[in-house]
C-alpha cells in the first residue's frame, strides 16, 4: 500500500460517535458514583466538542490522484 | 363456424356471408399458411401505446405490413425501435378482424444495426458475471455512515464529478474527495477506467467509491458495460457507488456496485450524510448527556439540569426556526462542565488517592488532603476540629 498525505484514521468520526453514545448510556443507565459520573461527563464533553469541531472546521477537499511514470501514486489538488 | 361453410355458397346474394366469417376465415387461412417467421424490414409509424403494446408498420421498398408487438413480448427489449431502424422480426402472420387487417405479432425484434449487437454483447458478458456470482445480491455490501475519503472515478471534466463536488461540499464537506481522472467514452475508454480503478486500490483510507458520469447516448455510455470494466468495479476493495447516465440506462457497471444511483448527484447524497442531521444528533446526545450527569448527582446537578434544560430550550427553538447550524452548542455545553462549576467558587477535595471527600468525618485532624480550583490544585491540611 503507498502512502497517502492525509493520515487520517478512517471510521474515527464514526467511532467518536460511538463512544459519545456509550458515555451517554453509561450515564443514563448505571449507578455510578459522582466521581465516576463527572469523569463521563468531562470525556463526553470533550468527544462532543472535538465532533463538533470536525463537522464545522472542515472545508471540503477535492484532490486527484495520479500515477507518475514509475508507477507510484501521486496525490495534488485539483482545481477543475 | 367459418370452415364448416360451404365456399361455393356465396355464388349468390342469397348464401352472402357475414363480415364476421369473411374474416375469421382469412385468419384462419392466413394462420394456417404462413406459421411464424423471421422477416426483415425498416420500422416505420412507430408508436407506443398507454396500455405498453407497441404499434408500427414494417416495409420495405414496394409493400408494408402493420405490425403489433404486445408489452408482454417487448417489455424484454432495452429500448423500443426508432422508425428507420433496420429490423429482424420474429412474428406470428394474422388477421385482425376487427380492423379486417392483415398483420404480424411480433415476438421478438432485433435491430441489424449496432444496437442490436450490443445488445447481444452485453447479455453475454452478464451471464458471465451472473456465473461467477457478481450479481448476487448478497455480495451487496452496506455504505459506511461518516465517509472521510471519498474516491470519485470519473471524467474531470464533466458535469457529473462538478455535481458531485457541490452536493458533497453542501451536504458533508468533511470529506475528502479523491478524483481518479479518466476518459469515460471513446475508443480506449476502457482501458483507462480499468486503470484508474487499479489506482483507486492502492489509495489508503477510502470509504467509499463513486464511478460514473453523465447522460449520453448508448454508444456513449457503452464503456461502462464492457465485462472488464464490470470485473474491475467488482472487484473494488471499498463499496462503490455506480451512477452512469440517467434513470434509464443501466449498465453492467451499475449491476455489480453495490448501490445504483440514478444520477451523480444521487450517487454523491447516497454517500453521504447531512452535516445539519449529525449536529442535531451531537446536539440531541449533548442534552441526554447533560441530563444522565444530573440524574447522578444531587442539588448542584438539579441547577445544572435547570440552566441545561433553559439552554436546550433554546438551542431547540433555534433548530425549528432555522435547521442549519448548531453554533457553540459544544461551547455551552462546556459551561456547564464541573470545571466551570469550580469556576465560580466551588471546590472540590480529594485525599491523596483522589477519593472525593465529602463528609466531615473524612476529614480527620491533620489529613493531607487536595483541593481542585478552578485554576488548579492546592495542598491543604484539616486543622483541630
Amino acid at each position: 500500500m503507498a502512502r497517502t498525505p492525509s493520515a487520517r484514521e478512517p471510521l474515527s468520526f464514526a467511532q467518536q460517535l460511538d463512544r459519545l453514545e456509550e458515555i451517554v448510556r453509561r450515564l443514563e443507565g448505571q449507578e455510578l458514583d459522582l466521581d465516576e459520573a463527572l469523569k463521563l461527563f468531562e470525556e463526553g464533553i470533550e468527544r462532543l466538542r472535538e465532533a463538533r469541531a470536525r463537522l464545522t472546521a472542515a472545508e471540503a477537499q477535492v484532490k486527484q490522484v495520479l500515477s507518475d511514470q514509475a508507477g507510484h501514486l501521486k496525490v495534488e489538488d485539483f482545481d477543475g | 363456424m367459418g370452415q364448416s361453410l360451404d365456399l361455393f355458397a356465396a355464388v349468390s346474394p342469397e348464401g352472402a356471408w357475414t363480415v364476421t366469417q369473411v374474416t375469421r376465415r382469412a385468419r384462419a387461412v392466413v394462420e394456417g399458411g404462413l406459421l411464424p417467421l423471421w422477416v426483415r424490414g425498416e420500422i416505420s409509424g412507430f408508436k407506443a401505446w398507454q396500455s405498453g403494446h407497441w404499434y408500427f408498420a414494417l416495409r420495405d421498398r414496394s409493400a408494408q405490413i402493420r405490425c403489433v408487438m404486445f408489452q408482454k413480448d417487448n417489455r424484454r427489449l432495452p429500448a423500443p425501435p426508432q422508425d428507420g431502424m433496420q429490423v429482424f422480426l420474429f412474428a406470428r402472420p394474422t388477421v385482425w378482424e376487427e380492423k379486417g387487417e392483415f398483420r404480424l405479432t411480433v415476438v421478438d425484434l432485433l435491430s441489424t444495426e449496432a444496437g442490436g449487437l450490443w445488445q447481444l454483447a452485453f447479455e453475454k458478458a452478464k451471464a458471465a458475471l451472473a456465473k461467477d456470482g457478481l450479481l448476487d445480491p448478497a455480495r451487496k455490501r452496506a455504505l459506511p455512515r461518516y465517509p472521510l475519503r471519498i474516491a470519485v472515478v470519473t471524467s474531470p471534466d464533466g458535469a457529473a464529478l462538478r455535481d458531485i463536488i457541490a452536493v458533497t461540499a453542501r451536504r458533508w464537506p468533511v470529506a475528502e474527495l479523491l478524483v481518479l481522472p479518466t476518459r469515460v467514452q471513446g475508443e480506449g475508454a476502457e482501458q483507462e477506467i480499468c486503470a484508474a480503478l487499479a489506482l483507486l486500490c492502492r489509495v489508503e483510507g477510502l470509504d467509499v467509491a463513486i464511478i460514473g458520469r453523465g447522460g449520453g447516448s448508448r454508444e456513449d455510455l457503452w464503456t461502462f458495460n464492457h465485462e472488464r470494466v464490470a470485473r474491475a468495479v467488482a472487484a473494488l476493495p471499498v463499496p462503490v457507488i455506480s451512477a452512469v447516465g440517467h434513470e434509464t440506462d443501466v449498465t453492467l457497471c451499475d449491476l455489480v456496485a453495490d448501490v445504483r444511483a440514478p444520477t451523480p448527484s444521487a450517487a454523491a447524497e447516497a454517500a453521504t450524510p447531512d452535516r445539519t442531521d449529525v449536529l442535531a444528533e451531537l446536539a440531541h446526545l449533548g442534552a441526554r448527556l447533560a441530563r444522565g450527569l444530573a440524574g447522578r448527582s444531587g442539588r448542584v446537578a438539579e441547577r445544572l439540569d435547570r440552566t441545561f434544560d433553559r439552554l436546550t430550550g433554546t438551542v431547540e427553538r433555534r433548530l425549528e426556526r432555522h435547521r442549519h447550524e448548531l453554533s457553540g452548542l459544544a461551547g455551552r455545553l462546556d459551561a456547564l462542565s464541573p470545571l466551570k462549576i469550580l469556576e465560580r467558587g466551588y471546590a472540590l477535595a480529594r485525599d491523596e488517592q483522589g477519593r472525593v471527600l465529602k463528609r466531615v468525618v473524612q476529614f480527620s485532624s491533620g489529613l493531607r488532603f487536595r483541593l481542585r480550583v478552578t485554576d488548579g490544585e492546592v495542598a491543604a491540611r484539616a486543622g483541630e476540629s
